[in-house]
């Protein structure tokens, strides 16, 4: 029996006289991974910004395990179980592999009075550093600088940042960006394993990562949601497959 | 740079500085008294600008106000009591960033430059225009504070070398405390701010506090040193705010070179070294100043803490990359 | 407050604002298209007050000083951007204040050594050295008003040149996006250096034209960088007309205040800027 953790209901956004999201709604349930799909330009970005807290919605709620989430701020959702991922890589390439993670981990128990508490030694943010540092596979990296990595693996920090602030709903914005197959297919992986206890939002382009592990796909287009349901049903769609030919042909 | 040559070199400076008295003249002992006393307002905005990326052009206001309330609020021909004055002017002082942060944060980049100084040059403008500054010319702190603390003196400021011995403990005392800031994880937060606010804030920091907290802890220290000042000297003046005074100490905190403690310290010498120099040569002294960090900001965008490691480089070491 | 004293305190402040918009706008249209905060701004303000009154020593004529002046106030802001502020455009904003504050200092110490450090008058030129009476005991000096009609002109110039001419439309789109201006086959760098010309020569019109009525002393640079800053940030950074309005704004409170509360005169213009900030903290106008 899987529960609804997040729910997006009716989310609406406009930017002056242009609306990038219309109603859209979305339910991420635990343990199930739901990819979203759409053309460029179709509000994916919106959408996952809106959840995460970067964007306030102009209309619409956000529900978390049953609670109104629309009026927190994206420190206070992370707080409560949200995390998120970035298309454009979003970390700390001056600090180390260990010390992005850990900064993560740190979130959750701040303790910003001590202040002869070396940071660096506590052991409770290092342990669950690594632990998160291992779960994305980026296991043996960590005194790496982050700037220095290569392309995929700044994806999985991406992730591991996440994973170490405990996060229960993750919000991953394209994690394939960028990576060969043989790291996508790592990264799918990765995926399967992490969905097990968790919900996951996950915006993606690459269709053979999306069908291999979503549970349900919702399909957006021009700010609308056009259609949602399990895989099978989506890839036999004749409206999908319409709105992404007509994107083919507009080039 | 090896870390170990790196503390030896610095506990020899703290010998150097604490042998100093023994061997230097009174103008000398009060001019390195002076630039320690610098050094701790350079040290409190590198906090701010170093580590945690905000650039300040008003940190002068702090010191000033710091160095008023000592005055203000000292009897005119008794000593007051150090440690109730000093306790006050600090409080003063941080109370004012508190506020001041309250509006300043809540803009970024060019903004926040700007509006810093803006706050510095309305306090500036309070104490010059104003009856609370009494006089725009200046007041005097006629007699130095009283060290008692329950009947027992320690020492008294009215001796030079152990009004130097104090100031001294209190720049060490600043840079241990700033240290354990900087390695812990409030510290680390400040990092993390600098390096990229917009991931903090999406892993669960509500960064406005903590930027508040920087800006009000480094507000205070500056009052430390504004206190010093006024003890030091006996006199204070509006222009302890003036943006000048901003200027001059954002200037030590990048000669010496950002994102280190040392580096603000060994900055602090360089301007007032710089600036002793230049005005026994000339009246116009800043013109020479001037061309200084004209250069200094073309020619060596590092600092003087970077200098080690960018001869070090030229050497040719084969260190991996930065 | 009778009525003419009241209408010659809005013309006063009418034309202060007016004054401080000639400086703000270059201050605001250097920091929205090349990104740079430029400390030195208020010296070039300076500048302009101390070569009017030289060249008005040497000439006889403040209006000949300002026709001449004008022509060489651009082509120092021309050079300068050539030989230092070319090299700021991808250095941190700390560099930037650091360089222009050393700016200052240089230019100070200059105008010390050349011109010294006395205050001076420079004379109204004869046409505009009447004044209109507004009442039996009040009369208001024309050439206040010369400088309202001034700015005016000016302002309309600039917004016909940013809205109406070639070079307007590349500033504007420069701002935006240098790679695709670039691109485009605009040369970028003529584009910057002339409207870091275009600044430096605004900020030292608005201080020859003030040179009658505020006299020329060294300070000046200093207290108009600052209300500028304020004027910037009110605006809102980039926005010329943000400037106008809010270098309006900051005329209106520095008078009045000066007028309600003679004690903490120079303070409203502070607390203007302290509410706005908690309204707006980008500026009222702010672009993007």
């Amino acid at each position: 029996m899987s529960e609804a953790m997040l729910v997006a209901d009716r989310l609406t956004r406009h930017f002056g006289g242009l609306t990038a999201n219309l109603e859209v709604c979305i339910t991420l349930e635990r343990g199930k991974l739901h990819a979203l799909l759409g053309p460029n330009g179709a509000g994916k970005s919106t959408c996952i910004n809106m959840l995460s807290g970067d964007l306030p919605p102009s209309a619409g709620r956000i529900l978390l395990e049953g609670q109104d989430v629309t009026g927190l701020d994206s420190a206070e959702r992370s707080h409560r179980g949200i995390g998120r991922s970035y298309q454009r890589t979003n970390i700390f390439p001056q600090f180390t592999v260990l010390e992005n993670c850990r900064l993560a981990a740190q979130s959750r128990r701040p303790r910003p009075w001590r202040i002869f508490t070396d940071a660096m030694k506590t052991r409770d943010t290092v342990e669950r550093a690594r632990a998160a540092i291992v779960e994305a596979g980026l296991g043996g990296r960590e005194q790496r600088k982050a700037g220095l990595l290569s392309h995929g693996e700044k994806r999985q920090l991406e992730i591991a940042m996440v994973l170490a602030t405990d996060a229960r709903v993750l919000l991953l914005d394209e994690p394939l960006a960028g990576m060969g197959s043989e790291e996508s297919a790592q990264m799918v992986e990765l995926l399967r394993e992490l969905k097990q206890n968790r919900a996951i939002l996950l915006v993606e382009h690459d269709m053979d990562a999306v069908f291999a592990v979503a549970d349900t796909i919702t399909v957006m287009v021009e700010g609308s949601v056009l259609e949602s349901g399990p895989p099978e049903q989506i890839r036999n769609s004749e409206e999908v497959q319409a709105a992404y030919l007509g994107e083919e042909e507009h080039g | 740079m090896n870390s170990g040559v790196v503390t030896l070199f610095k506990l020899a400076v703290l010998a150097g500085l604490m042998l100093f008295p023994a061997i230097g003249s009174s103008f000398y002992v009060e001019l390195v008294a002076k630039i320690l006393v610098m050094a701790i307002f350079a040290m409190s905005l590198a906090l701010l600008v170093g580590f945690t990326g905000l650039v300040s052009l008003g940190h002068a206001a702090y010191f000033g106000i710091a160095a008023y309330t000592v005055a203000l609020i000292a009897p005119e021909y008794e000593a007051a009591n150090l440690w109730f004055v000093l306790a006050a002017s600090v409080l003063a002082a941080g109370a004012a960033a508190f506020f001041v942060g309250l509006f300043v944060l809540r803009t970024k980049g060019i903004y926040f430059i700007m509006v810093t100084l803006a706050f510095a040059q309305m306090a500036y403008y309070i104490f010059h225009d104003t009856a609370l500054g009494r006089s725009s010319d200046g007041i005097y702190l006629n007699v130095k504070p009283d060290a008692s603390l329950f009947g027992w003196t320690p020492f008294s400021l009215d001796d030079p070398a152990q009004l130097y011995y104090f100031i001294l403990a209190a720049m060490a005392a600043v840079f241990v405390l700033l240290s354990f800031v900087l390695r812990s994880p409030f510290g680390r937060v400040l990092a993390g701010i600098h390096s990229n606010e917009h991931r903090m804030k999406s892993l669960g920091y509500a960064t406005f506090r903590y930027k508040l907290a920087a800006f009000t802890l480094a507000g205070a220290l500056a009052g430390v040193a504004g206190f010093l000042y006024a003890v030091l000297f006996g006199f204070v003046t509006p222009e302890y705010l003036s943006w000048h005074q901003s200027g001059n100490v954002l200037l030590m905190v990048i000669l010496g070179g950002l994102g280190s403690l040392a580096g603000a310290v060994a900055g602090a010498f360089a301007f007032i070294g710089l600036q002793e120099m230049f005005s026994d040569w000339t009246k116009h002294w800043q013109l020479l100043m001037g061309l200084v960090i004209v250069a200094a900001v073309l020619f060596m965008p590092t600092g003087l803490a970077g200098l080690p490691r960018r001869i070090f480089r030229t050497v040719n070491w084969g260190e991996d990359d930065e | 407050m009778d009525f003419t004293s009241f209408l010659i305190q809005i013309l006063n402040a009418l034309q202060y604002g007016l004054l401080l918009f000639l400086v703000a706008s270059g201050l605001t249209l250097v920091f929205g298209i090349m990104g740079i905060i430029n400390l030195a701004h208020g010296s070039f303000y300076m500048i302009g007050a101390y070569l009017a009154f030289a060249l008005s020593s040497l000439t006889g004529n403040l209006m000949l000083a300002i026709v001449l002046g004008i022509p060489l106030a651009f082509g120092f802001g021309a050079l300068l951007e050539r030989l230092l502020f070319v090299h700021l455009y991808k250095r941190d904003h700390l560099q930037q204040v650091l360089l222009t504050y050393g700016l200052i200092l240089i230019f100070e110490e200059l105008r010390s050594l050349t011109v010294g450090d006395d205050v001076h008058g420079v004379a109204i030129p004869e046409l505009f050295s009447a004044s209109i009476a507004l009442s039996e005991n009040l009369s208001y000096p024309v050439y206040r008003l010369v400088i309202s009609v001034v700015c005016i002109a000016l302002a309309a110039g600039l917004w016909w040149l940013m809205q109406r001419t070639r070079l307007g439309m590349m500033i504007r789109a420069g701002s935006f996006n240098r790679e695709m201006v670039q691109s485009l086959g605009v040369n970028i760098d003529m584009l910057y250096r002339t409207v870091f010309a275009l600044g430096v020569a605004l900020a030292a019109l608005a201080g020859m034209l003030a040179a009658p009525i505020s006299s020329v002393y060294p300070g000046m640079g200093g207290n108009v960088l600052i209300i500028s800053f304020v004027v910037v940030v009110i605006g809102g950074i980039g926005s010329v007309w943000g400037a106008l309005v809010a270098a309006l704004l900051v005329g209106f409170a520095d008078t009045f205040g000066t007028v309600l509360m003679p004690d903490l005169a120079g303070l409203a213009v502070y607390l203007l800027m302290a509410v706005v900030l908690l309204w707006r903290p980008e500026g009222i106008f702010r672009k993007g």
